[in-house]
């Protein structure tokens, strides 16, 4: 029973690191209609501010977080005038091919400038501190990820189903054209939401730097993780997100406990199984 | 006149090549992609090396040709190897990270009358496929066997093994095995994790229940150390009194600065610390940080790239600058000099380094850097993986 439990808190945790992470992904390719592979290079370089302002200028945490998210935001908005708008609405193929491209280039220029080893995020000591749950023990950090994981969640909910901005984005994207004939201003809405998007893969390479440390190779190390889980869950589906990382941090880590030697043997049998049934993912649209 | 004037300049051509050879050295390594700052020490060792003993051994004049191999792939390190002594005309082979890209070029050595000097890859059976590999780095077992007596002896006496699941990992695995239970002790469990494993909770646990007194553990070295080590810490496995015992793969120094407060205090064994207190390390860590330009990048391939080059030095004496495979590899062997790491020998078997291994502790420098203190020699180690496999 203990066995259990213990799995189940292992499983809560890495399914909302892996949420915190995903989600941006999610709603550039659900709600924008772009296949983003750079989403994992736009986290990488959230991490690098953030490690960047904590580690060598000596900035509080929640501060280094902060910096990280509007920092990326800042050097995605050039990225996204200049190169993304060209491709949206275009087929997926030329979306892969150029966002592959941003982040060949991403992983350059960061090991060009930053250098080729891992950087960390020192956290603050309260989040280092080991908690007791009773039956083990578990990292303050991994409890606060699984917070802002909560957290995030609901802020995006809310965001995309009650506010007005979230209207006009849908209507954005459903019907582009009749929603900019009613006013809508739908490249502003893109940019905004585009930006929402890159923020949130900035705020999730931070908080989820403990277990997938920061370094060149990020953006490309994670990707095909990224992509499980945004094509399991259903693009644009925020319910659906979490589920699908809920369910697939579940199989992992179960997985890990009682067969290690069979490696992701279960995670890719489950991303194979429910794909093949929901062939939309968890609660995808239908087109 | 004209004809006269041709004459003339082959005559020149042709002169310049009978006086001083220039003898090319191919070196196949990771010097992009994920693996570049492995390739950026082998880099920095030989530059090293060079710059302090000359490029030239008698009249010949020393060229290093690099080809880049980002990850481990042996039917490009064939190809390019093929191209470096066809094409370039190189007389050695060198550097090789990655044991599967060794092995694949050794089928040209002896055709190509080409030895070949393996700078890093260290699984035991490379030297084996054929007489004329010489290997001046390390092997698995040759640093994973003495760290089985270290827990032995420090009173652990139940082991549980864990490992990524690859040819390196699986070497670790048994020859720690092999040490530990020669010495008396037992390994209760032996884990292979995938080597993508991100979150190593459930492992951390499966270690908490196996009831075992310490882990061994070999993981790549990188972004999985980092996590493992975190880990280990935050799940109270440190703070429950199991020990960690390591190759010191895991905290080579460019990771240091990740691993910090994290890794403060693990115990590893292995050849090579940056720290190394001797007169040549010193000389050797002066011009390869000068070499890399980031001193905190130097880690252990350097070392194996400076002493690979110093057995290229010797070959290239030895055979005054003629191609001739066996000749080079026979002077070699035996050879000892005092290296950076400590006094090496090349073992005239197995044509592998025969070097000292070190225990080394994860400390706390009074600047606030992190580096390997050395705290107990094993000397002169030869490679127990070859003996294993008989």
């Amino acid at each position: 029973m203990q066995t259990v439990f213990s799995i189940g808190v292992d499983a809560l945790a890495y399914g909302m690191v892996l949420f915190v992470i995903s989600i941006g992904l999610s709603v550039t390719m659900g709600l924008m209609r772009v296949v983003n592979l750079a989403h994992g290079a736009f986290a990488m370089i959230g991490g690098y501010i953030a490690s960047y302002a904590a580690r060598d200028l000596g900035l509080a945490y929640a501060f280094a977080v902060l910096i990280a998210v509007v920092g990326t935001i800042l050097i995605a908005i050039p990225i996204e005038r200049l190169l993304y708008r060209r491709i949206y609405g275009q087929p997926e193929l030329t979306q892969v091919l150029m966002t592959i491209g941003i982040t060949f280039c991403i992983i350059g220029i960061a090991n060009y400038i930053f250098g080729p080893t891992l950087k960390t995020i020192p956290t603050p000591e309260t989040l280092r501190q080991s908690v007791s749950l009773g039956f083990r023990t578990v990292s303050a950090h991994r409890l606060f990820v699984i917070a802002c994981g909560l957290a995030v969640a609901l802020g995006l909910w809310y965001f995309i189903e009650r506010t007005a901005f979230g209207v006009k984005l849908r209507a954005a994207v459903d019907n582009a054209a009749m929603a900019a004939a009613l006013g809508v201003k739908t490249q502003v809405v893109y940019a905004v939401s585009f930006a929402v998007a890159v923020g949130l893969a900035a705020f999730g390479g931070v908080v989820g730097a403990e277990l997938l440390p920061i370094e060149p190779y990020y953006a490309l190390r994670y990707m095909v993780t990224f992509l499980v889980v945004v094509s399991v869950g259903g693009a644009g589906s925020i319910p659906g997100a979490l589920a699908a990382c809920l369910l697939l941090g579940a199989i992992d880590t179960a997985g890990r406990y009682l067969m290690p030697e069979f490696g992701e043997f279960f995670f890719y049998l489950a991303v194979i199984a429910i794909v093949w049934i929901f062939p939309r993912g968890l609660a995808g649209r239908a087109k | 006149m004209k004809k006269f004037a041709i004459a003339a300049l082959a005559a020149a051509l042709m002169g310049g090549v009978a006086q001083a050879d220039t003898i090319k050295v191919g070196v196949v390594g990771p010097f992009s992609g994920p693996f570049a700052l492995q390739g950026k020490n082998f880099k920095a060792g030989i530059d090293a090396y060079m710059a302090l003993n000359g490029s030239t051994v008698g009249d010949d004049t020393i060229e290093i040709i690099y080809r880049d191999i980002p990850t481990a792939d042996p039917a490009q390190s064939k190809a390019l190897s093929q191209e470096l002594v066809v094409k370039e005309g190189v007389q050695y082979l060198a550097g090789f990270y990655f044991t599967p890209d060794a092995m694949a070029a050794t089928p040209l050595l002896e055709q190509a009358n080409v030895p070949m000097v393996v700078m890093n890859a260290a699984t035991s059976a490379i030297v084996t496929k054929s007489p004329f590999v010489v290997r001046t780095s390390f092997t698995t077992w040759q640093t994973s066997t003495p760290i089985a007596k270290v827990a032995f002896d420090g009173g652990t006496k139940k082991v549980i093994s864990v490992v990524s699941d690859y040819g390196p990992g699986v070497d670790a695995e048994a020859a720690f095995k092999a040490g530990f239970e020669k010495a008396g002790g037992a390994v209760v469990e032996a884990i292979r994790m995938p080597l993508q494993t991100n979150d190593f909770s459930p492992i951390m646990q499966r270690i908490k229940d196996s009831g075992a007194e310490g882990v061994f553990a070999f993981l790549p070295s990188g972004p999985t150390t980092l996590g493992f080590v975190k880990a280990f810490n935050e799940n109270g496995l440190k703070d429950a009194g199991i020990k960690f015992f390591a190759p010191g793969d895991l905290t080579q120094e460019s990771d240091l600065p990740a691993l910090g407060e994290a890794a403060l205090g693990l115990q590893t064994t292995f050849h090579y610390a940056v720290s190394h207190d001797s007169a040549e390390n010193k000389k050797f860590v002066e011009a390869a940080a000068k070499a890399i330009g980031n001193p905190a990048e130097l880690s252990f391939p350097a070392v194996g790239a400076y002493d690979g080059m110093h057995v290229i030095y010797k070959m290239i004496e030895a055979t005054g600058g003629e191609q001739d495979a066996a000749k080079a590899v026979d002077a070699v062997k035996g050879l000892s000099w005092e290296s950076p790491r400590g006094p090496v020998t090349i073992d005239p078997e197995s044509r592998h380094i025969t070097q000292n291994i070190y225990l080394r502790e994860v400390a706390k420098a009074e600047d606030g850097t992190y580096y390997n203190k050395e705290i107990q020699t094993f000397e002169k180690q030869g490679d127990p993986g070859l003996a294993a496999a008989k």
